[in-house]
């Protein structure tokens, strides 16, 4: 409503209103193709906060792997944020270059889960990497909840 | 004694053809022949048996002749051959003829790198056999950047041990072993790509469900169109073309997205999307990045290309190769329809 009020008045305005009320309307850096800290990711699985966060249009960034390289692939673990929060979540897609028979997709696919490595949400709407199956660990409990393996 | 022995090979050597690996025999066979003086011999005794593959059809129907003393090698091992291979020996066609012009698109993975700094003639024919080695297990069927394909891979941890996908190709490179293609197509909403390896062992098959070409050589830009231009659906029926009826072209044209896209497209004078609205920006990068000499570089374009005389050979091969192969297929498919 706010918007449709001030683009009465000028052409200008509403993204200036928009960049006050909201943090920053669009992104000033590109998506990032490599997982390090403060890439840009995507929640794909239900959870509540994940919702909360698209709907306000923040995307969740990493800030930490866990790993020795700090370097985020298919499977990792990362620490994000999340509306202000930090919550643990599983790289489960990649927009970067894969190897052969490895899918890449459109985005960068994070799923959340709690301190005890049980996902926050009880489904995944996107399909997850056939080649995570063999992982294990953690990833065991997410798989059981993807609809679709490609 | 060991003097003439040198004598009658020195004159051995001059009268043989110049044929490399018999000369390299001939002399094989002479260092030996200084080793063993004990024998009595006049002449160089034949000590290894070496494959010579520029032996002519003839050569070799001379040798399989029957003769004194000699078994041949199907009655030897005549215990070894299967039941289902009955009625597959294949006479081997050696019409000498070329493959078609167009084959170098069929089958570009063949081709060496034209960049003299990567050839490596032993490592290529060595790929090509593999390659058609390969061939011979799988069906790798004729497919050109915008087919709709159908791929299979073993995937060890899947229920049915198989992993499917089906896409279209939005990209088709490497030479050799190393030959490669890219799929995309869109599931539940997200664009998902996958690259294949043709010669990959884990690969089960290949099916291409429409073969079509597109105006542009990779589809690339399709990552930043609506994503119904790369929707498929997985249980698409396979479309057959008439019998020896040209590739048709999808002419379709795509509408981009709004910015921010991927690369700038501008640049890449895509004939497969619509034209854009150029910004004076994009104008001034268009000609700052364009090449207009380049079509008039001969040198370069020579150098791009493999030369025509080599590519002739090489495609020959291959496709005799494929024509035999293809043969056998057809003669054992025969044979299990009379089996049944």
């Amino acid at each position: 409503m706010a918007l449709s009020m001030s683009s009465l008045s000028s052409q200008v305005a509403p993204i200036a209103l928009r960049v006050a009320t909201t943090c920053c309307c669009f992104s000033t850096s590109k998506t990032h193709y490599e997982i390090r800290n403060l890439a840009r990711m995507r929640i794909v699985d239900n959870s509540a906060i994940g919702k909360a966060a698209a709907e306000i249009g923040k995307p969740p960034r990493v800030i930490h792997v866990y790993n020795k390289k700090n370097i985020g692939h298919l499977g990792d673990k990362v620490l994000v944020t999340v509306k202000g929060e930090m919550r643990r979540a599983y790289i489960v897609g990649l927009k970067q270059k894969q190897k052969a028979n490895v899918p890449r997709m459109d985005t960068n696919n994070i799923v959340l889960v709690d301190d005890n490595g049980n996902p926050l949400g009880n489904r995944i709407h996107v399909p997850i990497p056939s080649c995570l199956r063999g992982k294990g660990g953690d990833l065991t409990k997410i798989l059981s909840l993807a609809t679709k393996f490609v | 004694m060991a003097a003439s022995i040198a004598q009658i090979c020195v004159k051995n050597i001059r009268s043989f053809p110049l044929r490399q690996i018999d000369l390299v025999y001939q002399q094989t066979s002479c260092v030996c022949a200084f080793f063993s003086t004990s024998s009595p011999l006049s002449q160089p005794k034949k000590l290894k048996h070496v494959i010579n593959y520029q032996r002519t059809h003839a050569e070799v129907a001379r040798a399989l002749r029957k003769k004194q003393n000699f078994l041949h090698h199907e009655m030897v091992d005549k215990h070894r051959a299967s039941p289902l291979q009955s009625g597959t020996e294949q006479v081997s066609e050696k019409t000498g003829e070329a493959a078609p012009r167009d084959y170098r698109f069929v089958m570009p993975e063949f081709l060496p790198n034209p960049d003299f700094r990567y050839r490596d003639k032993i490592l290529e024919k060595m790929e090509r056999q593999d390659m058609l080695r390969r061939r011979a297990v799988i069906d790798i069927p004729e497919f050109y950047v915008g087919s709709i394909m159908a791929v299979t891979v073993s995937d060890p941890h899947s229920p049915g041990k198989t992993n499917r996908f089906v896409g279209i190709c939005i990209d088709r490179g490497g030479r050799g072993l190393q030959a490669y293609f890219v799929l995309r197509n869109v599931v539940d909403g997200l664009g998902v790509e996958v690259m294949y390896e043709m010669y990959n062992p884990t690969v089960h098959s290949i099916q291409v469900l429409k073969l079509e070409k597109r105006l542009d050589e990779q589809l690339y830009y399709l990552r930043n169109a609506p994503l119904e231009h790369s929707t498929f659906s997985f249980d698409m029926q396979p479309v057959t073309l008439p019998r020896d009826a040209p590739v048709p072209v999808n002419t379709t044209k795509v509408k981009l997205n709004p910015k921010p896209w991927e690369y700038r497209w501008e640049r890449f004078n895509l004939k497969g999307i619509e034209p854009l609205e150029l910004t004076p920006k994009m104008e001034k990068g268009i000609k700052a990045h364009a090449k207009p000499w380049e079509d008039y570089d001969l040198m370069l374009k020579y150098r791009q290309k493999v030369n025509e005389d080599e590519e002739k050979s090489i495609m020959t091969e291959v496709f005799q190769e494929n024509t035999r192969i293809e043969g056998e297929r057809k003669s054992s498919r025969a044979v299990l329809r009379r089996k049944k």
